[in-house]
């Protein structure tokens, strides 16, 4: 099997001892596949039981999968990592160059550990590494000076990928985010301060090498059928043409779309902000990741005038995508445009996580509005929903943090509605904020006991369609769904294929790439892997602390209508207890 | 025939079409590619997409003190293999850096105009046209379509 071989390559990188070897892993790429499967045993290998997150030997783990850089769309790039904002499992998946890159420098996967005594960052080319010195970066304002810093000091533009933190992640917010070619993220669970934990500014890996395959008449061929698949689906064409904010008005116009803290499910300036209205008044470039054709990456064009100084002109370009729009959008009824692009810029300079900051800010102005906090904690600032300029001047706090309020949020709201109640409006689930979706029981249970509490790790909201067309279906039914699909999705992103192809990317036609990739799979090895590899990640987070006991669900959900109508309480009730019963059985009976 | 960058400005920089000329190269991944994209200073800026753009008096060919690169009458190259000594002066002649490098065999790696990788691009950014040379002769009413 020359493609296990091939791929099995581990970089493992010591950021105390400077040094760096690699060791061949075929007994984990070739059980686990790669990506999603490989990363969690090497995880669990490499970090010590209860450590804390920000302890050097909290590892990170970057894994790619046998697809990548043969086939179109396997471009994602799994990390694993012990997350600090929810204290248990960190897994993060973004695309940009990143899998290619590392791939074609020679490996399956990249580990790293300890910590450098000074700001540094990393550069792999092929077989080489080098630590650079980022004193100069350390600090600096904008990450994206920070990058483009990098980018000149580096060689192989156009076959490298550089992810690297903002003043976020130096300052070791638990929901800093890493940065990938600028637009693409490893948002989420706080990847961006576990590098700030390692003085690790960034890491740039580049490569040309070529990948074995098995038969190439056969490759040749199902590479043409998958890129036309993919070229031709409406899907894709959807994706391509407005981008993820296609869901805006969709989603409002079936209560689906959190508004307000979730005070509402439909935005009456949703127009505004969709995706279509963007696209009319501010898309100036689409972009895509390596060997992705569909190209769904829309980036605005903003261009301001200097208040003081006329004909002075910026001109920015901002990537947008759904969750943005939902999380520093209608959850904060923003409605111009021009005021949302600013605050996702000033997200991107600081390198945070766009979902957990937009849900923190709305929580936060709510407790305002209640008088739980006042202007005080607040240093001053009243958040006042619409107001773009004060979100910015919020987001600016939340990397300052004049106040311990803004000390308290910065750690997300779980922690801060801790301190200063308002528990019930906090909307977090699993310690994660909440993704942009109130259809409905599914998609809110599908993030209370997802691995990593994302709406992507079993696509629950998915699932309220079926109570939309059958008021009967069974709890149970659902809970069965639902944990099949999170089955389902680590085949998916352990051959580190992108979500959006998982419509392309069926059952056979992954076993026939795996199968020119030089490694045969049937049916039922798919679904033991996609089960052990889930058991592997749920078993991660319960020796970390996770319990299924202490799940607590913000009492707001049941308080605004959504695609459903109000969510029945009996039924979540229910809901949540066959995942309970069906996850820890699983958990019981496998070995 | 030649390879044209019709419009970069519509390139997403996908990257297609560096894998299909790699593929063509009997190989996989970005290993053997003679079309280069890359970020015009950051990705928000666009993309340069660098290929052989055929010229009808190639340096590349001149500076060849091997005489491994033959001229083609429409203009271009094509690699004598045999020939070539893997000296890299032909890199440096092409000031387009449309000269890639082969390093499995030492040797360069030039577009030879199959126009594989347009067929990929799924946005029509590059397309396999007539050289100029060609153009003048079909203008001229002398269809030449012999090299
Ligand atoms: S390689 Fe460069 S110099 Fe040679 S023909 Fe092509 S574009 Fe001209
Ligand atoms: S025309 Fe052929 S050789 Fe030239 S870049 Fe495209 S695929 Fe490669
Ligand atoms: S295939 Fe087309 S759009 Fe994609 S990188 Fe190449 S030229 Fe650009």
């Amino acid at each position: 099997m020359t493609a296990v071989n091939e791929l099995s390559k581990v970089l493992y990188i010591d950021l105390s001892k400077r040094h760096f070897y690699t060791v061949l892993r075929d007994d984990l790429f070739g059980k686990y596949i790669g990506g999603a499967g490989v990363a969690i045993q090497l995880l669990k290998e490499e970090c010590p039981e209860g450590i804390d997150p920000f302890n050097p030997q909290n590892p990170i783990v970057f894994a790619v999968g046998h697809l990548t850089g043969l086939f179109p769309l396997a471009s994602k790039t799994v990390a694993m990592f012990k997350s600090p904002h929810t204290g248990n499992l960190g897994e993060s998946h973004a695309g940009g160059r990143s899998a290619i890159s590392i791939r074609s420098a020679g490996y399956g996967a990249i580990v790293i550990k300890g910590v450098s005594s000074k700001p540094c960052y990393i550069s792999v080319h092929e077989n080489k590494v080098y630590f650079r010195d980022a004193s100069t970066l350390w600090g600096m304002r904008s990450s994206i000076t920070a990058g483009r810093l990098i980018r000149e000091n580096e060689p192989a533009s156009g076959n490298r990928t550089i992810m690297r933190i903002g003043l976020a992640g130096e300052k070791m917010i638990p929901f800093a985010c890493v940065t990938t070619e600028t637009f693409r993220h490893f948002g989420r669970l706080g990847l961006g301060a576990v590098f700030g934990s390692k003085k690790l500014k960034a890491l740039v890996v580049s490569g040309k090498k070529s990948i074995p395959i098995s038969e190439r008449k056969e490759y040749l061929n199902l590479y043409d059928s998958i890129f036309k698949t993919a070229t031709d689906s409406p899907l894709m064409k959807k994706y391509h043409e407005i981008g993820t904010p296609i869901n805006v008005m969709a989603l409002n116009a079936s209560n689906a779309l959190p508004t307000k803290n979730l005070q509402l499910s439909t935005f009456d300036k949703a127009y505004e902000i969709s995706g279509e209205n963007i696209a009319k008044g501010f898309l100036g470039k689409r972009l895509a990741c390596a060997h992705c054709p569909v190209a769904c990456i829309h980036i605005a064009n903003l261009r301001e005038l200097y208040e003081e100084e006329p004909f002075f002109y910026k001109t920015s370009m901002i990537g947008y995508d759904y969750e943005l729009i939902y999380s520093v959008g209608s959850m904060l009824c923003i409605s111009d445009v021009n005021g949302l692009l600013k605050i996702i810029d000033t997200v991107e300079s600081y390198g945070l996580d766009c979902m957990s900051t937009g849900v923190s800010l709305a929580w936060a102005t709510e407790a305002q509005e209640k008088g739980i906090i006042s202007l005080k904690d607040t240093a001053g600032l009243e958040l006042k929903w619409g107001d773009s300029r004060c979100y910015i001047e919020a987001i600016k706090k939340l990397i300052e943090q004049p106040t311990d309020f803004f000390k308290a949020l910065s750690r997300g709201i779980e922690y801060a509605s801790s301190l200063y109640g308002g528990k019930d409006f906090a909307l977090s689930f699993g310690g994660n904020e909440m993704p942009g979706y109130h259809t409905g029981p599914a998609a809110h249970a599908g993030c209370l006991f997802g691995a990593r509490h994302s709406h992507l790790d079993n696509g629950g909201y998915s699932f309220d369609k079926k109570i939309m067309l059958d008021k009967n279906i069974l709890p149970q039914q659902l809970a069965d769904n639902i944990v099949s699909e999170e089955e389902w999705r680590q085949i998916l992103s352990s051959l580190v294929v992108c979500f959006f192809a998982r419509e392309i990317y069926k059952p056979e036609v992954v076993k026939e790439a795996l199968k020119v990739s030089g490694f045969n799979l049937t049916d039922k090895d798919f679904s033991d892997i996609g089960k052990r590899i889930y058991i592997e990640k749920m078993r991660f987070k319960i020796r970390e602390g996770f319990s299924f006991e202490n799940l607590s669900i913000p009492e707001r959900i049941y308080q605004t209508d959504s695609s459903v109508g109000l969510i029945d309480r009996k039924f979540m009730d229910s809901l949540v207890s066959s995942l309970k019963t069906k996850i820890l059985t699983y958990l019981q009976t496998s070995s | 025939m030649r390879l044209e960058v019709v419009d970069a400005d519509k390139c997403v920089g996908c990257q297609c079409c560096m894998f299909a000329c790699s593929r063509i190269h009997k190989d996989t991944g970005l290993s053997k590619t003679c079309i280069s994209v890359k970020s015009a200073g950051g990705m928000q800026r666009g993309f340069i997409v660098i290929t052989c753009i055929a010229c009808e008096d190639p340096p590349c060919a001149r500076a060849c003190p091997e005489n491994a690169l033959i001229v083609r009458k429409v203009g271009g190259v094509i690699l004598k293999k045999e020939k070539c000594t893997g000296c890299a002066t032909c890199v440096k002649a092409c000031i387009i850096r449309a000269v890639f490098w082969d390093e499995e065999i030492n040797k360069p790696l030039i577009c030879f105009y199959c126009g594989y990788c347009a067929k990929y691009c799924p946005y029509g950014v590059i397309e396999l046209r007539k050289t100029e040379f060609e153009l003048k002769q079909s203008r001229e009413g002398k269809d030449d379509s012999s090299k």
